[in-house]
């Protein structure tokens, strides 16, 4: 192993109190990051559930539709219109909308009601822990998610509650389908959907194409957008990034969870640099040696970027377990933080980078280093 | 006869700017030759120091011209320098400068490191350069462990590993007793003699003539004057 290694190992073990407390930074400034980019990955994903659920080959929208909220309501001509195009073996028509549900307590809660085409299939609850998705078609039958139980004010299978007076009776129960809103979704029929969101007969929020077997779906839908106007034609995918872009940019959470990032980074540089100033200062004379004994500038600069990257080993071993036990306590939550394999490669890179960057202070320090001070030292 | 390995023309160097300005030499001239131990003697003030740091490179002059083996340092940029030092100069100094928390064999082997040495053959060459000045039995021990003797032994260790054309020692047992001094002395007259090398030692101390093949005195920037002859033989 090169020497520069070993001198860069020692120096930086050399000095625990400040060992601990570049550490600390760096542990500090890494855990933040990960927190802010868990929760944009978090947030990302969970804006898209609903979309990343339905099985459809494109969704038909009203034109301009933000995102799977959005209250725009297409006519329902366009299903027929939709059904006629060559290649669309289904257009299912699906309905949603806020509505108060009436607590026992006599308050109200708003809750997100999807309406669905039952025999269809177009958007149905998944992960059902009780009840089965038939039950739904049984009079003022609905499924909502355990967790929500509490907020809803019921305690589970059976249970009764009203949506704008219309009577409803839980019959199904699904686990872990949550809402970034905080807000929860109730599924049911179509038709009752329509009657507790107030839409219309004649209008839907969403038609789900369903393709024929051996369909072009680009050509499908060049077909569809010539033959329907004022619509939207996505493809699930594009949808989910519609989605995805109008929650994170536009409504600036994304931009709040990149400034916190940011703000970690900035931490985390700052405390890095400063520990590896002073760790530089105090070896200085070492440098200013290996510089009178003929080493190459280089050298020193690899000496103080070894250390760097020593650094940036252990603070992020220790940042991705706190980042781990986060990552596992929030799970369970509306939003949880979710760490995929690309955000740990990442997240090492960058903690590299920092910490490499903040290596760039002590350089010039050493930059500037006379190795005559030997002489007088 | 055989040529200079480095030798300072006519140099002069002024130290400090404005009203601090010093001139530190006022044009010298000294001839390293190899297998020749020089001390370089003069009181306090009087430029010792800022030759050697000439001679060795490490301050540039204001006037005149250094040669390393014949070659002109003149334009020599930082990094230039620094590749002199590397390939033809050793350096012992008055407080050791060793790395407090490397052993004495990785101090040693850090001057061959920075010529981009192999590790293996490198441990290799600081293992012998430690037996060389009598410390095969320390390699593993670190600075805090030795006596200040056996530090100075271990920096001699450090400026001989590359097989430099010189050492220049800087009041190398100014810190030492006199046992020890006597030591380091005996070493670095035996590193002259037997290895053939350029020493050139800068001290105060009269104790040290009898191990020079040469005394340069310097006073007020000037070599004052030069006497050959005296050293004990090994």
């Amino acid at each position: 192993m090169p020497l520069f290694i070993t001198l860069a190992f020692r120096n930086f073990f050399h000095d625990r109190l400040r060992f601990i407390a570049t550490v600390i930074g760096i542990v500090f400034s890494i855990v933040l990051v990960t927190v802010q980019m868990g929760l944009y990955l978090g947030f990302g994903r969970t804006v898209t559930t609903m979309i990343d659920h339905v099985s459809a080959d494109l969704w038909i929208m009203p034109h301009g539709t933000k995102c799977f909220e959005d209250p725009s309501l297409l006519d329902a001509s366009k299903r027929n219109r939709a059904l006629s195009i060559n290649g669309v073996a289904a257009a299912i028509p699906v309905v949603i909308g806020f509505a108060d549900w009436r607590l026992p307590n006599g308050g109200t809660t708003p809750v997100f009601i999807i309406g669905s085409d039952l025999r269809s299939g177009g958007l149905l609850p998944w992960d059902l822990v009780e009840g089965r998705i038939e039950a739904l078609s049984i009079p003022r039958a609905v499924a909502v998610d355990r967790s929500y139980f509490d907020r809803l004010g019921i305690s589970g299978m059976g249970a009764t509650a009203e949506i704008r007076q219309h009577l409803v009776r839980v019959t199904a129960v699904t686990n872990g389908i949550r809402s970034f809103t905080t807000t929860p979704y109730v599924f049911m029929d179509i038709n009752r959907a329509r009657a507790h969101t107030g839409v219309a007969a004649d209008k839907a929020s969403y038609f789900l194409i369903r393709l024929s077997p051996g369909a072009d779906r680009n050509h499908v839908r060049g077909q569809l957008l010539s033959y329907i106007s004022n619509v939207d034609i996505l493809t699930p995918a594009e949808f989910a990034e519609r989605s995805r872009i109008f929650w994170l940019f536009g409504t600036g959470a994304g931009a709040a969870l990149f400034a916190g990032a940011l703000l970690g980074v900035i931490v985390g540089t700052v405390i890095v640099a400063q520990t590896l100033y002073s760790s530089t200062k105090e070896h200085i004379n070492e440098f200013a040696t290996l510089r009178a004994i003929g080493s190459s500038r280089e050298y020193i600069y690899k000496v103080i970027v070894c250390q760097a990257i020593f650094s940036a080993i252990i603070g992020f071993f220790f940042a991705a377990l706190i980042g781990a036990v986060i990552v596992e306590l929030t799970a369970a939550t509306a939003l949880p933080i979710i760490m995929t394999p690309g955000l740990i490669v990442g997240l090492f890179l960058l903690t590299v980078i920092m910490c490499v960057a903040s290596a760039i202070a002590a350089i010039v320090q050493v930059i500037r280093i006379d190795p005559a001070t030997v002489f007088t030292r | 006869m055989t040529e200079p390995v480095v030798e300072a023309v006519n140099v002069a160097k002024v130290l400090g700017s404005g009203a601090a300005q010093v001139a530190a030499l006022k044009g010298v001239s000294l001839a390293l030759k190899g297998g020749e131990l020089t001390l370089l003697m003069g009181p306090s003030g009087s430029g010792k120091t800022t030759l050697l740091s000439i001679l060795g490179c490490i301050l540039t002059p204001t006037e005149g011209t250094v040669l390393i083996r014949g070659h002109a340092t003149d334009s020599a940029d930082p990094e230039g320098l620094a590749l002199l030092r590397r390939e033809h100069i050793g350096f012992v100094f008055q407080s050791f400068h060793l790395f407090p928390t490397l052993s004495a064999a990785d101090n040693v082997r850090l001057a061959l490191d920075v010529r981009g040495e192999p590790a293996r053959s490198a441990k290799a060459r600081s293992r012998e350069a430690l037996a060389k000045v009598g410390l095969s039995h320390k390699t593993s021990a670190f600075p805090r462990e030795l006596s200040g003797g056996e530090q100075q032994r271990v920096a001699i260790a450090r400026a001989i590993v590359g097989n430099p054309s010189i050492i220049l020692a800087d009041e190398p047992t100014a810190a030492l007793d006199g046992e020890n001094g006597q030591a380091i002395m005996t070493i670095l007259a035996g590193i002259a003699k037997e290895q053939g090398r350029g020493v050139l030692i800068v001290t105060h101390d009269p104790r040290l003539l009898p191990f020079a093949d040469r005394v340069v005195h310097i006073e007020d920037g000037l070599i004052v004057s030069e006497k050959r002859g005296g050293a004990r033989r090994q």
